[in-house]
């Protein structure tokens, strides 16, 4: 009966969204999909951050006072492979999913079930990634680069759980690729050529194509990693014919062009808030999208420069070196052109102005730490201490990280309708700032002083810088339970927002009204 | 200013934790004390330096528009958004200062791959979690494990200067000699790191890698293994002492002694208790990191040996385990790490330890049948 009753409701609606839990779990619409990644990955990004403060909470002194190395290992592994696969992969996909469509005036994602798939199956993945911290022998603790053999023959029993979690987070990535890529491709609105889309929507374009490229790759070498470990196959096992050093070249065939596709969709999204702000528009357009395109390409043929020290020929050593130092050239571009874009502008600082901004500078600083680590002979030095991990999270977290804060708080009125509160959001902006300083900056000096990453325990004069580090990464760490009550309060109300909040903003998403309808662009718009 | 901060560190350091005392803030990498070390430093302030400048450059510029061009100033803003002769200036500046850059990078890797015409050859094997160095020419080899005590660790004890950065027995090189370092490993992946020396190279197993450097300075160089190895990684310092010539030639024909001594042990009729008295020792620095002092291990992946089945009873098994290890696990085979006297003790130790009193001993002579019956 009720079922009844309930789909005459909906008739009268106008297919307005399902009830209950059903909604989330069979939803197709992209809106629908974009704000459970959203929340998928938040809840993600608290995971991994707790785990972090284990790992601050060990290094706030010198000897062993509150894990032990097994488990701090498990820690510094489980913190990596959340935040990259949990945090800030489905954070981007969960603004795409959002935010493509409006963008390009589309009706929704061109595979709407796929989408549904996809988001659904990373869930089941961490479900079963974070089991193994309940497993015997423990959770993968080998580090999120699982080198073998020590993630093989000397890995933990789970470590099986977690090849196949990384391949259920491989195909739901893969499947939200293909999607994004149709949908821009196929369901752009009238007028809108290739050279005139928005850059959120060009960054994921070749976003896109990188997942496409590598996360196969990223599938295979958990593949013969699973072989070696249960079917007595020996890729990773010199004793066997095998190359530890293969699984390296493998890997990092992934990985560098992973750290782009973290990377690059935060640039599309900065590049509309600096224009927004600053009140005109960006500064070379068309250059901005060659960069991209650049960088993507260049980010296939540097991945060796993780690996100076594993004994590569000099020749090999001195291609990746100057293949590494020519990813400054396009980056460098990225840099000039927001910067010209401010220049001259009518500047005003709103939380995602702020976040924008704060993007630009120390995502510039971790540019320079990554040129400084490109020298080959200097790596020597830098590679595998505290000065890698500052240099990664500076380009991760005011990187990746900020510029989806930036991204949430421009387009948080657009997606609930409210704004947001401003007092509240520049104090969470302050707080992220000095507490991300706080406890990045400090370990650049540890790094060069010598202190090796990966270690639950040190020699003393890495104390004081040590216990800075926590200090600000304990801020950094509750100021993100900010971010939570700011965009629940945004949600159940504030200020009515406009169509259009930010007078500076460009974008069709703009003549929508906030909160869009549940179903946007039926009649797709004319773009001149 | 950076005296002021060492001093205020220490100061505040020494009134709030006892560990703070010890700290400095050090904020740069140091120059080192080898060509090699002095090289890479320079390379790293050039490109430092260049960094500073192109960041003053762009800040400044933004930081301006930040104070300049705000809208709460009623500026008004500007409608250019395209200069091609701009765009074209500022890929091709960055790109000539990065060749610069290149020229010294290069031709300090052309130096640091250098290997040829070394006077010292040192094998550097890295195992979970010690290392070993065998003197290739000289015919002995020993192993270097961490000196620094569990109380420390676990703040019972105060810890001393060189906390974690401290071996039994460390590397010696002679000074002024091209000491070439042929780097593996036996189970995992490690990394040896002296940054002193402007060397680190990773050691993997199955693989050779070569590296070498010339010390001039007598003196005791630090570092650590600088590749995850798993649960001990940061407990497996590189200690390096450098000595002058004479004082090196000394210590080899004492060692080379030594080992020849150790060879002769096996011969010799062992008792009981002289078999435990040593067994001791070899199972503190070989076996305890994982099967803990006490014999519990950590299972599953470190199993139990107080009780155990194979060490109260099959004495095949026990002896099959310990020299050619359990492939597949992180049991390594000992066969070939240590010596038969040291297997022959730490075997007989395990089955008479921690209430495994089962009065068997194995002999060295029995231990050298057993190695060598195949």
């Amino acid at each position: 009966m009720s079922a009844v009753a309930d789909t005459h409701a909906q008739d009268d609606h106008h297919h307005g969204p399902a009830k209950g839990f059903s909604r989330w779990l069979l939803t197709t619409n992209h809106k629908d999909i974009g704000t459970m990644y959203l929340i998928f990955s938040f809840a993600m990004f608290l995971l991994g951050g707790t785990m972090a403060m284990v790992i601050r909470a060990e290094l706030f002194q010198p000897g062993l006072q509150i894990v032990e190395p097994e488990f701090f290992n498990q820690m510094t592994t489980m913190h990596g492979l959340i935040m990259v696969f949990g945090a800030v992969m489905p954070a981007f996909v969960g603004l795409a999913n959002w935010m493509l469509p409006l963008m390009i005036g589309a009706p929704d994602m061109a595979l709407p079930r796929m989408n549904n798939w996809s988001f659904w199956l990373l869930p089941c993945a961490f479900l079963i990634l974070v089991s193994t911290l309940f497993m015997s022998g423990g959770a993968p603790n080998f580090g999120w680069t699982f080198y073998a053999p020590l993630s093989t023959t000397y890995g933990p029993p789970s470590t099986t759980f977690f090849i196949f979690a990384v391949h259920i987070m491989g195909i739901s990535s893969i499947m939200g690729a293909i999607n994004v890529i149709a949908t821009i491709l196929n369901l752009r609105a009238p007028g809108m050529t290739l050279m005139k889309m928005p850059l959120f929507v060009w960054t994921w374009l070749i976003t896109a194509f990188l997942l496409i490229a590598v996360m196969p790759v990223l599938a295979g070498v958990v593949t013969m990693m699973l072989m070696d470990i249960n079917f007595g196959t020996s890729f990773f096992d010199a004793s066997g014919g095998g190359d530890p050093v293969l699984f390296q070249h493998v890997f990092w065939f992934f990985g560098h062009p992973e750290v782009y596709i973290m990377i690059l969709p935060a640039f599309g999204a900065v590049s509309h808030i600096i224009p927004a702000f600053s009140r005109k528009p960006l500064f070379g357009y068309a250059s901005m999208v060659y960069a991209v395109g650049a960088i993507a390409l260049l980010s296939f043929v540097v991945w060796a420069h993780h690996m100076f020290t594993v004994g590569i020929p000099i020749a090999g050593q001195l291609f990746f070196m100057y293949a590494t130092m020519l990813i400054a050239v396009p980056t460098g571009v990225k840099v000039f052109n927001w910067v010209a874009t401010m220049f001259r502008g009518a500047l005003s600082f709103e939380t995602p102005m702020l976040f924008a901004v704060a993007f630009v500078i120390l995502f510039t600083i971790g540019g320079f730490s990554g040129l400084m680590l490109a020298i080959a002979p200097a790596d020597f030095q830098y590679h595998d201490t505290y000065f890698v991990v500052a240099h990664f999270h500076y380009v991760l977290v005011p990187g990746a990280i900020f510029g989806i804060f930036a991204s949430a708080y421009f387009w948080l009125p657009k997606w609930t309708g409210h704004m947001y509160d401003e007092t509240l959001g520049k104090t969470h902006f302050w707080l992220s700032f000095i507490g991300m300083n706080l406890a990045f900056f400090p370990m650049h000096f540890l790094g060069l002083a010598g202190m090796p990453r990966r270690i639950p325990d040190y020699a003393l004069q890495f104390a004081d810088f040590n216990m800075v580090s926590s200090i600000g990464a304990f801020m950094f760490g509750a100021t993100q339970l900010l971010f939570l009550l700011i965009v629940v309060k945004c949600v159940k109300g504030g200020a009515k927002a406009a169509a259009k909040p930010w007078d500076g903003a460009e974008g069709l998403e703009w003549t929508l009204p906030s909160p869009p309808p549940y179903h946007s662009f039926t009649t797709p718009p004319e773009v001149k | 200013m950076r005296v002021h901060a060492k001093r205020a560190g220490a100061l505040l350091g020494g009134l709030l934790f006892p560990a703070w005392s010890m700290a400095d803030w050090t904020l740069n990498m140091a120059p080192g004390v080898t060509g090699t070390s002095n090289e890479i430093f320079s390379l790293h302030m050039t490109i430092l330096w260049i960094c500073v400048v192109i960041g003053i450059v762009v800040f400044g510029v933004m930081f301006w528009s930040i104070f300049a061009h705000r809208k709460s100033q009623g500026h008004k803003p500007a409608n250019f958004h395209e200069n091609t002769v701009v765009e074209v200036l500022w890929t091709i500046i960055p790109f000539v200062i990065l060749v610069v850059m290149a020229i010294p990078a290069t031709a300090t890797l052309v130096d640091m791959y250098d290997t040829a015409e070394s006077d010292v050859d040192i094998k550097v094997t890295g195992y979970q979690w010690r290392w070993k160095y065998d003197y290739l020419e000289e015919d002995f080899g020993y192993f270097s494990n961490l000196a620094t005590s569990k109380d420390e660790i676990y703040n019972r004890l105060e810890k001393n200067e060189n906390y974690l950065l401290d071996v039994d027995n460390p590397l010696v090189i002679p000074v002024g000699k091209k000491v070439r370092l042929l780097v593996t490993a036996n189970d995992v992946i490690h990394s040896w790191w002296v940054p002193a020396f402007g060397v680190k190279k990773d050691a993997i197993p199955g693989f050779i890698n070569e590296t070498w450097t010339r010390v001039d300075e007598p003196g005791i160089y630090r570092g650590q293994c600088t590749e995850l190895c798993g649960k001990d990684h940061g407990f497996m310092p590189v200690v390096v002492k450098a000595v002058p010539q004479e004082e090196y030639d000394e210590w080899v024909a004492e060692q080379r002694e030594a080992a020849q001594r150790e060879r002769e042990l096996t011969e010799k009729d062992w008792t009981l208790e002289e078999l435990m008295e040593r067994g001791e020792q070899t199972y503190a620095s070989a076996c305890a990191a994982c099967h803990q002092a006490d014999g519990s291990g950590a299972p599953p992946a470190f199993p139990a040996l107080r009780g155990s089945q194979i060490v109260l009873e099959d004495m095949d098994a026990h002896l099959d385990i310990v020299v050619n290890g359990v492939s597949g696990t992180a049991m390594q085979a000992f066969g070939g790490q240590l010596s038969e006297v040291d297997l022959a003790a730490v075997i007989t130790y395990e089955r008479n330890a921690w209430g495994n009193n089962t009065g068997e001993m194995v002999t060295p002579k029995e231990v050298f049948e057993y190695k060598n019956q195949e």
